[in-house]
């Protein structure tokens, strides 16, 4: 008798964890197909991507990769987007560890008061402040330069990186820091030498975390960036949709190269990127 | 560190250089410009509350002004039932006992946020193309063809077709919190519910449920500081104009038209512009105040 209530308890178990596979996998290929269908409609002839949009293409044909290199200057904006992210990037993350250092390890009213300081930029999108923000740059001759990015970003970025760096620099012990001050080292020594080394997954997490949105911001690009060369990449996609609105295929195959750094970044990080998401939904 | 006064200085300022330069200065000065009148060029002349004024009573702006805050306030509700509907429903089942796969599951759900709003806006408007679309291709190979529809060129739904689009985007991101928080709940709690006889149901609404319902909020928060200064979703899709006719005109929009609409042969009106953007700031500041009273509450240095 026991034995018979168990196997059917199995069963009806078993059923159930089956529906929820079901739907999984259906959100699944809900979530993978629009980026199925942008990978092959810009391998597609325009003609099959109206006669045939769903499928696979008949002939892959790679004509709009080959267009957007050669003939429309791509590699120029992938290079304008690479600038601005890995400058930005770099900038920033050296601030943010100098300004948490000093934040987490001498502790007082000020301190608390710039932690807040700070972390209430976290949430206030800058693009409030588009118009002064147009003045400022435009007084510091910064309109339609690169540079221009590179400090909005800069800015934009520092509330959570201070947050994620200062939790983790709580987190350690000083007493590694006493002992390198003892043998004599400064406070520019203790935090390169002993600091930055411990906090390392933290530091990967802010990189991959504030990439992603700096590679593909298209809003203060098209604002503050008007002449050809200086496009950054996804700026160039957006501007060429519409001179091209015909041409299906070209502008799936800027989308894909668009996508191209970012997937990338994703397969190869995603771990550094969840913690950073987490460290966004739970304190600390 | 050691304590000397010169050292900190040195490893604050960069960082509140910019901060304050880039950040802090540009918002709380547009908040000012909404006193001010001026074309974007000229000398700009004290007027009080006139852009105000204008922005609300003047026809030319209102009519739009509050067709936009009606819109962007439905853009935010359908995100939420989709988003966090859709989210809080695969987070609980990605998270239920016995399943696997849940690694693999979480890291295909995350990959649409990881793409740029430009290239997620123009696959859905190639998904919905009224005459090559996949979508109506699909409904007429299935037999529904009756419920085709030119989906973004309809009043009736093109707002629900960006909501669709940008639920599609980012519904990862809130699932992925989610699952962190019903992972922090210790498993002796579920162990205590089963002893007590309930059910998967009611363990989800009763112990689960409860137990996530701060990040819900959190994610919530953020969800509308992000929707009501929305703007690159409704420019990929449909356009800064907001059609078919203002259906889909949301206040980043607006916003854009009023102080960049020259590049769509409009006059730009700077002042009203900066009004509309305080009233921006009006509305996420009480996000950004939630949000904030959660967060600071614990994070104490």
């Amino acid at each position: 008798m026991k034995k018979v209530v168990n196997v059917k308890k199995h069963r009806k178990i078993d059923v159930k964890i089956l529906c929820v596979y079901v739907i999984l996998t259906l959100y699944t290929l809900y979530t993978l197909y629009p980026i199925f269908l942008m990978i092959i409609t810009s391998m597609k002839a325009n003609l099959e991507i109206m006669k045939n949009p769903t499928g696979l293409p008949q002939t892959f044909s790679f004509q709009g990769y080959i267009t957007l290199f050669q003939k429309e200057n791509f590699a120029r904006y992938f290079a304008n987007s690479a600038f601005v992210t890995i400058v930005s990037s770099l900038i920033l993350l050296v601030v943010s560890i100098l300004l948490a250092y000093a934040l987490s390890r001498y502790l007082s009213r000020m301190s608390t008061f710039l932690y807040f300081f700070f972390l209430a930029g976290m949430m206030i999108p800058l693009r409030l402040g588009l118009l002064s923000l147009n003045d400022l740059l435009n007084s510091m001759g910064l309109i339609d330069n690169l540079w221009g990015l590179v400090f909005i970003y800069v800015a934009q970025n520092i509330p959570f990186t201070m947050f994620l760096l200062t939790g983790f620099i709580k987190m350690i012990p000083t007493s590694m820091e006493e002992v390198a001050y003892i043998d004599g080292a400064n406070t520019w020594q203790v935090l390169w030498k002993v600091i930055v080394p411990l906090i390392k997954p933290a530091i990967a997490t802010t990189v991959v975390y504030n990439f992603i949105p700096i590679w593909n911001d298209v809003f203060f690009p098209l604002i503050f960036i008007s002449s050809k060369p200086n496009r950054t990449l996804i700026q160039a996609v957006t501007l060429f949709f519409g001179q091209y609105a015909t041409n299906w295929n070209l502008v799936f195959a800027a989308l894909t190269v668009a996508c191209v750094p970012v997937i990338v970044v994703y397969i190869c990080c995603s771990k550094y990127l969840i913690k950073g998401m987490m460290a966004g939904a739970l304190k600390g | 560190m050691k304590r000397s006064n010169w050292t900190y200085c040195a490893f604050v300022l960069p960082a509140f250089l910019f901060y304050a330069l880039f950040m802090l200065y540009p918002l709380i000065t547009s908040l000012g410009l909404s006193f001010f009148s001026w074309n974007g060029y000229g000398a700009k002349t004290f007027v009080g509350f006139d852009n105000f004024v204008t922005l609300f009573t003047n026809p030319a702006y209102s009519e739009r002004f509050f067709g936009a805050l009606k819109n962007n306030t439905l853009f935010f509700l359908y995100t939420i039932v989709l988003q966090n509907g859709i989210a809080l429903l695969l987070a609980a089942f990605v998270n239920m006992r016995r399943m696997r796969g849940m690694k693999f599951f979480r890291s295909i759900f995350f990959i649409p946020c990881t793409l740029s709003i430009i290239v997620v806006g123009y696959i859905w408007t190639l998904i919905y193309n009224p005459l090559w679309g996949p979508l109506n291709f699909g409904l007429n190979a299935v037999g529904l063809s009756a419920l085709k529809q030119p989906w973004l060129g309809s009043e009736k739904t093109a707002l629900i077709a960006v909501a669709v689009a940008n639920a599609w985007q980012y519904t990862g991101t809130p699932m992925i919190m989610l699952l962190a928080g019903m992972q922090a709940i210790p498993d002796e709690l579920y162990e205590a519910a089963d002893l007590d006889g309930a059910g998967a149901w009611k363990q989800f609404w009763k112990l689960t449920f409860p137990l996530i319902a701060p990040v819900m909020f959190i994610i919530s928060t953020i969800v509308f500081v992000s929707n009501y200064s929305a703007f690159e979703i409704i420019y990929a899709m449909v356009g800064s104009t907001g059609s078919p006719n203002y259906a889909t005109d949301i206040l980043g929009t607006f916003f854009y038209r009023i102080c960049f609409g020259q590049r769509l042969g409009l006059q730009p009106n700077m002042g009203v512009g900066a009004a509309i953007a305080t009233c921006m700031f009006l509305i996420i500041g009480v996000g950004v105040v939630l949000w904030f009273r959660y967060y600071g509450k614990d994070s104490e240095l």
